[in-house]
């Protein structure tokens, strides 16, 4: 069932122990939210995952193939993809240019290999019609977007290339409402394709309304693995601060 | 600027980006010094001047186009002149002192600046010191090893097939003009329309968007110092072929005029934006600005005021452009 497989993840910098023996799973098809304080360690275990940190210990599988020895190209090859909190776009370039940034297609002339323009621009219009984004020209550079647009173009990027994990680090804190609705959408979509989510996210009521599975990260351990239908916001942020009774700030959260 | 005016400015700024990787102003500049530059000398129209310019561009051009790769990506190389100096000295020395055959005397010329290259990339790509400070100090030990090896002083007497390199005018083309030509094409090229090129920009662009997209950024930056190595070692067979000598003082500045160059043509100096063909225009009007000075007959300390001043101005605008767009 579980697609990939996470197993006793152990990250120090220098003395500093982040994650200390994280299990996690994620299966095809399965959206699971992985919440947690600030400096829980989410954002580290999911680079992990693609390959821009090294585990000190641990192991990684994806379709029980191990990938602890693959760069981070070959794991973005593989079908795993990461749309980062920062996006991680190239300001400068076009859309295409970043949608294809590292894959482009190439057009052998002479021997020679050559980026071919035309098939990018018109895969990357396809790809941005098809999430149905409305972004102002193809051709311009996408530090020119608004915010919305240019998370956009990093979403495209991540689903351009037939991805089987998608990895979304906080994918709505900088969108308005109508937005994080049409993320949470795609999200369902992807589930019903048969891709696997990993959502990190603080908005706590998107995680509930969207996740199957809550994994919760407490000072470097998973501290709650919660099934989101048989589970209440008061459950989730109990486990983020460390088990107190939190009734009150969970409260708080269902309002917000 | 009236709004039509306005939209009709941008849409000639992103055709001439997308489609032909210049920028417009510095063709319109190069335009008008050139009418200038006709207007007060009555030498400056003429076929022979053109290849005097052509020619005395060739080397600050090949320079010019290393300068374009490393800046664009987000880097810098300071040690293009001093490296230029050292690969002609090495190519003087293995032809003359050696007696080595022309194709092995080319060879040690543009593997002497590559293998500088890869000093300034290992060290700047393993030991994580800065491209400034590490390209400066080789602009220091690429001209004192220069100097060691040719005992201070110039190395005569080229053989006749290295010469014809630096001197040989096939169809009335001098050949270094010839080379220049071709490397700037295909250079442009690689930079435009190849993966190469594209991963160069974006990794000056951004190089946490390159990573993540599973771009091997620290092997890309080595490969580019070694290519910045190798083109100046290309300027320095240029430089040594033409004077008939390796002369260990060769090059000396000529990393402001290149970089100068580089910035006059559009290449952004944070990285991410760059063209060959912008830069070709570039290096030419530090051509036609030095041909101009010298026809003319302004003294050569003037030409180097004017070359710094103009850097600081180019820098000027390209800043002041960065400015408006973000505003927007």
């Amino acid at each position: 069932m579980s697609f990939l497989e996470l197993n006793g993840i152990t990250k120090s910098f220098g003395p500093v122990g982040v994650l200390h023996g994280v299990n996690l799973t994620v299966g095809q098809g399965e959206v699971v939210g992985l919440v947690g304080d600030n400096g829980a360690g989410k954002s580290t275990l999911m680079k992990i995952v693609t390959g821009m940190y090294t585990a000190d210990e641990g192991t990684i599988t994806l379709d029980g193939a191990s990938i602890l020895h693959n760069s981070p190209g070959e794991r973005r090859n593989l079908g795993i993809e990461m749309i980062y909190q920062d996006l991680a776009l190239a300001r400068q370039q076009d859309v295409a240019s970043n949608i294809f940034l590292g894959r482009e297609p190439v057009r052998k002339v002479l021997g020679m290999s050559f980026v071919d323009r035309a098939t990018m621009k018109r895969d990357a219009q396809t790809m941005i019609d098809r999430l149905g984004a409305r972004l102002p020209a193809i051709n311009r550079p996408v530090g020119s977007f608004s915010g919305g647009q240019q998370q956009s173009v990093a979403i495209a990027r991540a689903l351009t290339f037939g991805p089987k994990i998608v990895i979304m680090d906080e994918p709505t804190a900088a969108l308005a409402v109508r937005e994080v609705q049409s993320v949470l959408d795609l999200i369902r979509q992807l589930k019903d394709e048969g891709i696997g989510v990993i959502l990190i996210s603080h908005r706590l009521n998107d995680v509930l309304s969207v996740t199957d599975r809550i994994a919760v990260l407490h000072q470097g351990r998973v501290s709650a693995n919660l099934t989101t239908s048989e589970t209440t916001m008061t459950d989730v942020v109990s486990a983020i601060v460390g088990g107190a009774d939190m009734a009150e700030a969970a409260a708080h959260e269902s309002r917000g | 600027m009236p709004m039509t005016d306005e939209r009709l400015w941008t849409r000639v700024q992103s055709f001439s980006i997308d489609q032909l990787h210049i920028r417009i102003e510095s063709l319109i500049v190069l335009i008008l010094l050139g009418a200038l530059m006709a207007f007060l000398s009555p030498f400056f129209l003429s076929v022979s001047n053109f290849m005097n310019i052509l020619l005395a561009t060739s080397t600050i051009g090949v320079l010019a186009i290393a300068a374009t790769f490393v800046l664009s990506s987000g880097g810098l190389d300071l040690s293009l002149g001093s490296v230029l100096g050292l690969s002609g000295v090495v190519g003087a020395a293995v032809a003359v002192k050696l007696n080595a055959p022309m194709p092995i005397a080319v060879a040690a010329t543009i593997g002497a600046g590559a293998a500088a290259g890869l000093v300034n990339g290992l060290i700047i790509t393993r030991a994580f010191v800065p491209a400034f400070i590490v390209t400066l100090g080789m602009l220091g030990v690429a001209r004192g090893l220069a100097l060691v090896i040719s005992d201070g002083r110039v190395i005569y007497g080229l053989p006749d097939a290295m010469v014809y390199l630096g001197q040989g005018r096939p169809l009335g083309i001098p050949m270094p003009v010839i080379i220049f030509v071709v490397t700037a094409v295909a250079m442009h090229v690689l930079l435009a329309y190849t993966r190469y090129g594209r991963h160069t920009l974006a990794i000056g662009d951004s190089e946490n968007a390159a990573r993540t997209s599973g771009i091997n950024v620290d092997r890309h930056r080595l490969s580019l110092y070694v290519l910045s190595g190798a083109l100046a070692g290309l300027g320095g067979l240029l430089f040594a072929t033409r004077i008939n000598s390796g002369d260990p003082t060769a090059g000396i500045t000529y990393e402001l005029t290149a970089i100068t160059a580089a910035i006059i043509g559009g290449t952004n100096l944070f990285g991410g934006r760059g063209s060959i063909l912008g830069t070709m225009i570039g290096a030419l009007i530090m051509g036609v600005l030095q041909n101009g000075l010298n026809l003319l007959a302004v003294q050569s300390y003037y030409q180097q005021m004017a070359i710094g001043a103009v850097l600081v101005f180019a820098v000027f605008i390209d800043q002041w452009h960065v400015r408006k767009e973000s505003r927007v």
